[in-house]
């Protein structure tokens, strides 16, 4: 199986307060269609670890490869267009835009890509509302709209570039037993069905343990996986 | 790769979303805008009108025969006394005419010079209005008529009767209004003058004069050239003064000391005659141009200040833009356009108000003796004025927009993400 994303020797410094080694020598690779977790106490930098993969921090050493692709030193500009095409992200609180509406808000990836035509891209985005089963919150602000269906928005949102990966930090921490199940389930369906590769952070024992794969870390060095 | 449309999409709906704000921020560059407009337009067109007042009516150029000593006098001719040190007593003036040798070939070779948009001659007498017993004194001076309504807006000084009857009617003077007042004339009477030489002509009014100044309108009347010529008993050859308008007033200097040295005649222009009407207005422009340049600061800072609110209050969407792929260019052009989009409203709104408020100015009645031809406030709608005016508004929201702009170009999106 091809391989989606790849890390070579990555460390990370903090400079303040004090120098701080937080990421020491990772090496991982996730295939595509494998649902991976990163699992690990707080503070050891896992969280660190998938805003490096995410390409949005740029501040290490080592390689990364996205579809085989070296994206260590690319431009700010090219680095947006990778996380615009290939990476979709979904977080622990719910960030979507409130002024705009659900549909809007996941449609506005697709319109920076500017590869499809309007009509394209409302259909695809109402096709991803229909699988997330919120069609009927379309047309709502999505400051209007619960916890829930706003994670479910996001997730829609991050689908909606048919990306290569979707990476998560702690997409349950901040909801309630219901709606995590909820969001697991809409994770492992799109990973049966649509081959999806998902990275997610975790601190939920009972969701990794149902993910293909766990990712164990421990002050700054992968200790299993 | 760049996204118009949907950088400005997301743009207008920030904007309509905090539309309280949006609109307090476009007020700044409406008020700033209409303020310099108002303020520009009203003051130009005063500065116009009151050097209008001394300039349209004074030639740009002013020839004439100085009574004055010579330069050289006989005692430097006489050669044996060349290295001697002479004292001179009792200096007198060279005895000379009054009138200009040769006047109406020197009209004629200053009306070809491609510089000139007119030269005229005048004849300047001493003259006393009679009043029964009463001599008043006073200058009468012989005009081409029309020639000087077409150069120096003779016609906009009578304020009764008109200068055309003047060209046409024979005999006819044109009264200062002081000399009218004094001696309860009206158009349509007749007034006898009296020459120097204490010949006594009727002349009948035609029209009455007011410059605005007091002094000249109690002395001042005016009468065809030829008439004067009469009345002094003097050949159609004599002319005491020529008066030239240029078309480039810039040129009057160069061209005084030209006629001054060809003809040995007094040459006397515009700027060294009038150099405190150019002072005065360059000071009233710099102080329009400092208020109203201040005016559109003071919005700026105001578009600043709510821009810069935005972007603090905008954090999380910053993120989101930023972590879902649009570049950090694409962020910054979403808060330059926002800060455009306020200038372009603010600064055409302002634009309107400015041209409502200077309309309503033009109409507003402004009537005083000194400016009989004057019956509102004058307002210089001049349309440069709005060009630089919304320039200027989109020159300021730019920067106003840029350096906010340039932060958000600049927050770094996992920082915002983690610090929830």
């Amino acid at each position: 199986m091809s391989i989606v994303l790849k890390t070579k020797n990555i460390n990370k410094y903090f400079k303040k307060p004090v120098l701080f080694h937080v990421l020491k020598d990772i090496n991982i690779s996730i295939k595509k269609g494998e649902f991976t977790s990163i699992m690990g106490k707080s503070g050891c930098g896992k969280s660190t670890l998938l805003y490096i993969l995410s390409t949005m921090d740029t501040n290490y050493e080592g390689q990364l490869y996205l579809n085989n692709e070296l994206i260590t030193g690319q431009t700010q500009n090219k680095l947006s267009y990778l996380r615009n095409k290939h990476i979709g992200f979904v977080f622990q609180f719910h960030y979507l835009l409130s002024e705009f509406s659900v549909l809007e808000n996941v449609m506005l990836p697709a319109k920076k890509l500017g590869e499809k035509s309007f009509e394209e891209i409302e259909n695809d985005a109402i096709n991803k509302l229909r699988i997330l089963d919120i069609e009927n919150l379309a047309s709502k602000k999505a400051s209007r709209i619960s916890g829930g269906e706003k994670q479910r928005v996001a997730i829609a949102r991050a689908l909606i570039n048919s990306p290569s990966i979707i990476m998560g930090d702690e997409p349950t921490g901040n909801l309630d037993s219901y709606n995590s199940e909820n969001v697991f389930k809409i994770f492992k369906q799109l990973c049966i069905e649509q081959g999806l590769s998902l990275l997610i952070v975790t601190h939920d024992e009972d969701f990794a343990n149902r993910t293909d794969r766990i990712i164990t870390m421990s002050d700054g060095e992968i200790i299993s996986q | 790769m760049i996204n118009w449309k949907v950088i400005l999409t997301i743009a207008k709906t920030h904007l309509l979303s905090k539309l309280k704000q949006t609109s307090v921020a476009a007020l700044g560059v409406t008020f700033g805008i209409g303020a310099y407009i108002t303020l520009v337009c009203f003051m130009t067109g005063l500065n116009k009108m009151l050097d209008g007042l001394i300039l349209n009516q004074t030639p740009h150029i002013h020839i004439y025969n100085e009574i004055e000593p010579s330069k050289k006098q006989p005692i430097a001719f006489y050669e044996e006394a060349k290295n001697s040190f002479k004292v001179v007593h009792s200096l007198k003036p060279k005895q000379s005419q009054k009138k200009i040798h040769n006047a109406l070939p020197i009209v004629k070779y200053l009306n070809k010079d491609k510089r000139v948009k007119g030269a005229i001659a005048q004849i300047k007498a001493q003259i006393f209005y009679i009043a029964g017993s009463i001599e008043l004194g006073g200058n009468l001076t012989g005009i081409q008529t029309l020639e000087e309504a077409r150069l120096f807006n003779f016609q906009n000084y009578i304020v009764k009767g008109s200068h055309e009857d003047l060209d046409k009617i024979d005999n006819g003077i044109l009264i200062g209004s002081g000399v009218a007042n004094k001696m309860s004339l009206d158009v349509g009477d007749r007034v006898q003058i009296s020459t120097i030489k204490g010949d006594v002509f009727p002349l009948k009014i035609v029209g009455i004069y007011q410059s605005g100044l007091a002094d000249l309108d109690a002395v001042q009347s005016f009468a065809n050239i030829k008439t004067v010529q009469r009345i002094l008993g003097e050949a159609e050859n004599y002319i005491t003064d020529i008066n030239v308008k240029l078309f480039d007033i810039e040129n009057a200097l160069d061209m005084a000391q030209e006629i001054e040295n060809q003809f040995e005649l007094k040459a006397i222009d515009i700027k060294t005659a009038n150099a405190q009407f150019e002072t005065g207005t360059a000071i009233r422009n710099l102080i329009t141009y400092a208020v109203s340049i201040t005016l559109l600061i003071v919005a700026g800072f105001g578009i600043y200040n709510i821009l810069n609110m935005f972007i603090y209050e905008k954090m999380n969407d910053i993120a989101i833009l930023k972590a879902t792929g649009f570049s950090g260019k694409d962020v910054q052009y979403i808060f330059m356009s926002q800060a455009l989009i306020i200038g372009v409203v603010g600064g055409v709104l302002g634009l309107l108000i400015g041209f409502g408020l200077t309309n309503l100015i033009s109409k507003l009645p402004f009537e005083t003796e000194a400016l009989p031809t004057i019956k509102t406030y004058p307002v210089n709608f001049d349309p440069w004025f709005y060009v630089i005016g919304i320039t200027f508004a989109l020159i300021s929201t730019f920067f106003a927009g840029y350096l906010p702009s340039k932060k958000a170009k600049r927050i770094d999106p996992v920082k915002i993400i983690r610090g929830q």
